[in-house]
């Protein structure tokens, strides 16, 4: 009779390295460099692959089977929200709003991400770079779909989330997190790693998918919550692999630190302007909310980023660049953004509201020695106006920055009294930049961002020249339906109507 | 010192884990936020498989974290036996 032997299982260690690094060859008929064109083209100097190793050793088998795990709990809950209403069961719908952005800016950059690590893996040269990225890839396109998925059972019942990929291409605050994208897919492979792996991931992700996250499950919305939990759970993977791939270059040769250093500075702070979005998210748009943009950025900024950067001077790196005006900005950017939101209400693809007595009270607590000061007096302002029937609105265009494409609505890091604005001319054309970060990332590679597509310069050309209507259909928006003020909107209209029935027996 | 930490789900799979790793790390301190708990240590955090498989009852590859894990940060360092967070080397 045959007794089958019991099978030795394989340790982690060995089961990585058999599932990774063996799948490895030697090219013989082609060249290294013909097959990694793009290896040297930055100027990082690579001697020794094999250095490079995966901390968390997830191999393929395992990655489907936890990936498969994560997914049918997902939609158990995508299921159960359908159900039982879930689109009700929310604080109220202005929590929407915020739904709305993360689908028009941050859900396509899931795609986005998706294309750029399925390039990165095919263009660096080592066997376990190539397999962490290609779960990479596969996470990200999971996570466009699971977010899509997941919004689409607002979009039966609410306006606003109809066209989220025209409007992420077309309207002018979606084009900030495009910009952002754009410019990482057009760099090489190892400045796409620290754009997405380390600017978005270990800076971006934490403040985005952990606190408005635990918000959105304090607002009544598990659909949300659920795809966010479990996106967040493989961006642990990603931020390891950004560590990771910052250390192998730094680790490999020391002539790789400046390089390493310049795009540290940049894509911090190109991350820090995507932030802009959150910060108003977080502050403004919860109708309960968890904390504060500022608390948010003290625990994932300076907490969190403050140890990546004690342990990464270990090889000479120093914190980014703009950190000290990033720090002088939390007081203010989402007091600044939702005052530009607000006056061009016209042009968004959500709702905006002047905050109630308790919000702003809110916002003076958690904002105590700028909200009082600076802020409450123009909301009080803007709602002494609507009350005297003369609605604040600015139909001027906003000047976009050059480089990050947002409006240039921030102040100065020293006085927040004072409107930030630089210039530089190159070939004889001015350019305008919102910051000093913004300014230095154009002029250090200005042939780039000269060729950038912005949102407001483009509807005064061809076919649209100026005319707003015309551009709204482009972009589809409806107007009176999609955008305007919260307070007597489809939207609140609706979810007071489907409430009191859901709760009645009328 | 820098802190390292781990955010998990709140759920009944994280329960046991949550209560293993604060067993195994004196130093940890546990927030516990809507639907998340949040575990931070200064310089380094130990999760260890065995402590997890007592109070759990059954066998648990640390792997299994990936399901409910939400967010961490520090080095992370993996083996059979032990998944450590650490910033200190």
């Amino acid at each position: 009779m045959d007794m089958k032997a019991p099978e030795k299982k394989l340790g982690i260690k060995e089961r990585y390295r058999l599932l990774t690094r063996d799948l490895a060859w030697e090219p013989s008929y082609q060249s290294a460099k013909d097959i990694y064109p793009y290896l040297d083209y930055e100027g990082i100097r690579i001697h020794d692959w094999d250095k490079w190793e995966d901390p968390f050793r997830l191999t393929m088998d395992a990655y489907w089977k936890y990936q498969g795990e994560k997914e049918r709990k997902f939609y158990a809950i995508i299921d159960a929200h359908a159900q039982n209403n879930g689109h009700l069961n929310i604080t109220d719908a202005r929590y929407l709003s915020a739904l709305k952005i993360f689908l028009q800016a941050i859900s396509p950059g899931e795609y986005a991400a998706h294309k750029g690590f399925a390039r990165v893996g095919r263009e660096f040269a080592g066997a376990g770079t190539q397999v962490a990225c290609q779960m990479q890839a596969l996470d990200e396109l999971r996570h466009a779909q699971t977010q899509i998925h997941a919004l689409s059972n607002y979009n039966k019942y609410y306006s606003g989330f109809h066209a989220f990929a025209e409007t992420r291409d077309r309207i002018w605050y979606t084009s900030v997190a495009r910009s952002f994208f754009d410019d990482a897919m057009s760099a090489g492979p190892f400045e796409f790693l620290i754009a997405i792996g380390f600017s978005f991931e270990y800076v971006l992700t934490n403040l985005l998918f952990v606190p408005f996250m635990s918000g959105a499950a304090y607002n009544g919305d598990m659909a949300t919550v659920t795809f966010g939990f479990s996106a967040q759970s493989d961006e642990a993977r990603h931020m390891t692999l950004g560590l990771e791939c910052i250390k192998f270059m730094l680790e490999q040769d020391p002539g790789n630190l400046p390089i390493v250093q310049k795009w540290i500075d940049k894509w911090f702070w190109r991350g820090f302007r995507v932030l802009g979005l959150v910060s108003t998210m977080m502050d403004y748009m919860l109708p309960k909310r968890v904390m504060s943009w500022r608390e948010a950025w003290e625990i994932y900024g300076v907490e969190n980023g403050g140890a990546l950067f004690r342990d990464l001077a270990l090889y000479g790196i120093r914190p980014p660049k703009g950190w000290e005006d990033a720090g002088k900005a939390i007081d203010h950017m989402s007091h600044q953004f939702m005052l530009a939101f607000y006056q061009w209400r016209f042009g968004t693809a959500f709702h905006t509201w002047i905050p109630s007595d308790e919000d702003m009270d809110w916002l003076s607590a958690k904002y105590p020695t700028t909200f009082d000061r600076y802020y409450r007096p123009r909301w009080d302002y803007i709602r002494k106006a609507e009350a005297e029937g003369r609605p604040f609105k600015n139909f001027g265009l906003a000047k976009l920055c050059q480089c990050c494409q947002l409006p240039c609505v921030f102040t100065e890091p020293d006085d927040p009294s004072i409107l930030c604005h630089r210039e530089t001319v190159h070939r004889g054309e001015t350019y305008h930049f919102c910051s000093d970060g913004c300014q230095a990332i154009f002029e250090d590679e200005p042939e780039k961002y000269v060729q950038a597509w912005l949102p407001m310069p483009q509807l005064f050309q061809a076919p649209l020249f100026g005319d707003l209507m015309a551009w709204m259909d482009w972009a589809h928006l409806k107007d009176g339906l999609d955008n305007g003020e919260y307070p007597a909107s489809s939207d609140q209209q609706s979810f007071d109507r489907w409430r009191g029935l859901a709760t009645s027996n009328t | 010192m820098s802190q390292v930490f781990i955010a998990l789900q709140a759920n009944e799979e994280t329960r046991p884990i949550i209560e293993a790793i604060e067993a195994d790390n004196p130093a940890a301190r546990i927030s516990r936020e809507p639907a998340m708990v949040r575990i931070e240590a200064p310089g380094r955090l130990v999760i260890r498989r065995e402590t997890i498989e007592e109070n759990l009852g059954r066998d648990f590859d640390l792997q299994e974290i990936h399901i409910n894990l939400i967010t961490l940060s520090g080095h992370v360092d993996e083996d059979d036996e032990t998944l450590t967070l650490h910033w200190d080397r």
